[in-house]
């Protein structure tokens, strides 16, 4: 079996990787774009959610009901959705760009970035159920329920 | 691989900052679903974040955050600005000098409840 091997990325001597070569595929540089604008979305979208569940309200305060005051406004789903989604992405971008630096083989390779796809998959269908689905003082059975009329 | 030169050490903080912030969101995905199985579930379960020892590793993961994000920014305007790189190693002393600066304040917010101090006015007694 050939194990074909592809070009590790170049890293610069300023710590950062240098965007993909016109050669290389669109995907790639996409996920490098990606990678970027995401991050810069995140700068604000975390660093507010931080500030807002540990230093406008201590950790100790942001119980059932302070979500589900919060929860009320639709913009605060939006905006957790947003988070949950773009954190997703980045952050499991960032792991397959890590694994690719010691896995040069294309299978694994492909391997690694399926298993992390369906992490993130997983994890956003879990948050997105649980963002979408919240009603005060109804579980979560109660709301999917909710959904088929009863 | 660059003999120590503050590329390098940007390079490998980022990485592992960045490990740890993705590690914490998935268990904070996690933690988060709980809320459908009702307050009681929610609030026992959660209630781990507002201890003593959580509060204090919690400040790993602060930390980690805002250097991430700093250097983040650094990374963008090597990138995207021609002379960026020129100035890539005074960047990465500001960036550990706005992380060290941003973290304090907020250490403080997330630690005085230990000590009986709330300077938000909304804390819960603080479980050791």
């Amino acid at each position: 079996m050939a194990t074909e091997t592809r070009p590790a990325r170049t890293l610069t001597k300023y710590g950062a990787y240098q965007k993909p070569d016109r050669g290389s595929n669109g995907w790639e540089t996409f996920s490098w774009y990606f990678f970027r604008v995401s991050g810069v979305g995140l700068i604000v979208l975390a660093l507010v959610h931080v500030f807002i569940m540990h230093v406008s309200n201590d950790v100790s305060a942001t119980v059932y009901d302070f979500v589900a005051a919060r929860y009320a406004n639709p913009f605060w789903r939006a905006y957790d959705l947003l988070l949950l989604t773009l954190a997703l992405l980045h952050g499991l971008n960032g792991l397959r760009i890590a694994t690719e630096d010691y896995i040069q083989s294309r299978g694994w390779r492909l391997s690694v970035t399926s298993a992390l796809f369906l992490i993130a998959l997983t994890f956003w269908l879990m948050g997105t159920m649980t963002i979408i689905t919240f009603q005060p003082n109804h579980t979560l059975a109660q709301s999917i329920l909710g959904l088929f009329g009863h | 691989m660059y003999r120590g030169q503050s590329g390098q050490w940007s390079w490998l903080l980022h990485r592992i900052t960045g490990l740890g912030v993705l590690l914490f969101l998935l268990v904070h995905i996690v933690d988060i679903t709980l809320i459908g199985f009702g307050p009681t579930v929610y609030n026992d379960a959660i209630g781990i974040f507002s201890t003593g020892i959580i509060r204090v590793i919690s400040l790993a993961l602060i930390a980690s955050l805002l250097f991430h994000a700093f250097n983040g920014i650094r990374i963008i305007l090597i990138d995207f600005w021609p002379a960026g790189y020129k100035y890539q190693q005074g960047m990465y002393y500001i960036v550990l000098a706005v992380t060290i600066l941003s973290f304090l304040p907020v250490a403080y917010f997330i630690l005085a409840p230990i000590f009986g101090v709330c300077p938000q006015g909304s804390c819960a007694n603080v479980a050791m």
